[in-house]
């Protein structure tokens, strides 16, 4: 099987990845590039553990292959944060209690962020209807809600 | 054992530079080669084992096939790269044809949404693809390129079984192509899936009416089902009877049963056969009556 080299931006850091065809974006990310934050949940674009912006989308990127990156810039859940401050999104979650485990989070973060970003005020229905692609099986999304509701009051920042 | 961590198997990706390179590649390697453009379905399908392929020929983008553009004489051209996220927020689709924005927006999520295309849903032949009722009852054509020539399929003799459709060894969708919708149209679709939002459907229904003075009851309706046959199927049965007979609640339900009797479902993990041919008569009913009460 051939190996591609790719050029990537990956959270603002220019990186070249040699890359089997068969190399998804997720398996680059966390055993070439050692950047665990995003999941490997279901491996068939169902859960959103796995989400990550790509030219500013969100995208599964388990349904991604690596070598279809070339060019692109990739912000992770590794990304969001800049010199230490949080995202206004992760601080919120933190403050609503919408973190159990902890696995689906770096997937609703990014959900979260992608959403802000598109739309600063959403409605708690384009909330919910935002995250249906991130499963979350310990809280119930009451709480997460609350945290996204209040990130957007206290104002977005895009990532 | 269930491997809780499959990888795609292997296989070699081919980005083309062209439509031309990408048709004679995939002529050449005929039963090895696939074209993908969101690979949301070949993916999953591959790393199910139930494809396999040497090549991936990504033709994303590939001689502009990422542009979607609405032209108010000829009508909206979505190319096969367009995904659906951009379908769903392109303001003249909204104005034009809602039902391809309603129908687009029930497809899984919205990062799935940024690598679907409707081209990809409609190629890939499901008699559950939640565009394709949109893109029949809206009348669309695909532009199919292949190194030997171009030509247009209408997608009312498209599909030909799940996941058979009459594409050949290089031929590639470039875009889906939708004439304006009749004047004075209404539509609905509505999809029954085991939970509100994002899953496949057990059963889905487009209903598409317009005033049309050549039908006996002066209105016209286009009546596509959804993962209840082979292929996206039309009520033709059921549409004779709305353009026949005076629009009523009777004629309504005279039409949701003949729906219900042209449909044939089969039992799977989703539902039984005969829940989906109940569930076809009801969200007939359903629609229909929607579409009329707008109509009038």
């Amino acid at each position: 099987m051939a190996y591609h080299r790719i050029t990537i931006t990956v959270n603002g850091s220019d990186e070249v990845v040699d890359v089997p065809s068969n190399m998804t974006l997720l398996q680059m990310l966390r055993e070439k590039l050692s950047l665990t934050g995003t999941k490997n949940g279901c491996a068939a674009g169902e859960c959103g553990a796995c989400t990550v912006l790509m030219n500013g989308e969100p995208v599964n990127s388990c349904m991604v292959l690596a070598v279809e990156c070339d060019g692109a810039s990739v912000v992770t859940v590794e990304g969001l944060s800049h010199d230490s401050q949080l995202d206004p999104v992760q601080e919120q979650l933190i403050e609503a209690g919408g973190v159990q485990c902890g696995f689906c989070t770096p997937g609703i973060l990014i959900s979260s962020r992608a959403l802000l970003n598109r739309n600063p005020k959403p409605s708690e229905d384009e909330i919910r209807e935002a995250l249906v692609g991130n499963l979350c099986r310990c809280t119930g999304y009451i709480r997460i809600v609350e945290g996204v509701k209040k990130a957007a009051e206290v104002g977005s920042r895009a990532a | 054992m269930i491997n809780p961590h499959p990888g795609l198997p292997e296989f070699e990706y081919i980005k083309p530079t062209s439509l031309r390179e990408a048709s004679q590649f995939l002529a050449q390697h005929a039963d090895e080669a696939r074209p993908f453009s969101g690979g949301t379905d070949c993916f999953v399908r591959m790393r199910d084992g139930v494809l396999k392929q040497k090549y991936l020929v990504d033709i994303k983008g590939l001689d502009g096939t990422d542009g979607i553009s609405f032209d108010p004489k000829t009508g909206l051209t979505v190319g096969a790269a367009v995904n659906m996220n951009r379908v769903a927020a392109h303001p003249e689709v909204a104005k034009h044809y809602p039902v391809l924005v309603e129908a687009a927006r029930s497809v899984a999520s919205y990062q799935l949404r940024t690598r679907a295309t409707i081209v990809g849903n409609i190629c890939n032949a499901s008699p559950a693809g939640d565009t394709i009722g949109a893109s029949m009852v809206l009348d669309g054509k695909l532009h199919v390129f292949n190194a030997a020539g171009e030509r247009e399929e209408p997608l009312s003799t498209f599909f030909k079984g799940p996941g058979k459709t009459t594409l050949q060894p290089g031929d590639i969708v470039t875009a889906v192509m939708y004439p304006l919708p009749p004047q004075g149209h209404k539509a609905r679709f509505i999809k029954l899936g085991r939970n509100k939002v994002s899953d496949l459907s057990i059963v889905a229904v487009t209903v598409l009416g317009y005033p049309d003075s050549n039908a006996k009851s002066g209105f016209c309706f286009r009546i596509v089902l959804s993962s209840v046959a082979p292929t996206p199927l039309v009520a033709a049965s059921a549409e004779a009877i709305l353009a026949d007979k005076a629009i009523s609640e009777a004629t309504i339900v005279e039409a949701a049963q003949a729906a219900m009797d042209s449909c044939k479902p089969i039992d799977d993990v989703r539902s039984s056969a005969r829940y989906r041919q109940y569930m076809v008569r009801n969200l007939t009913r359903q629609a229909v009556t929607d579409v009329w009460s707008q109509l009038q």
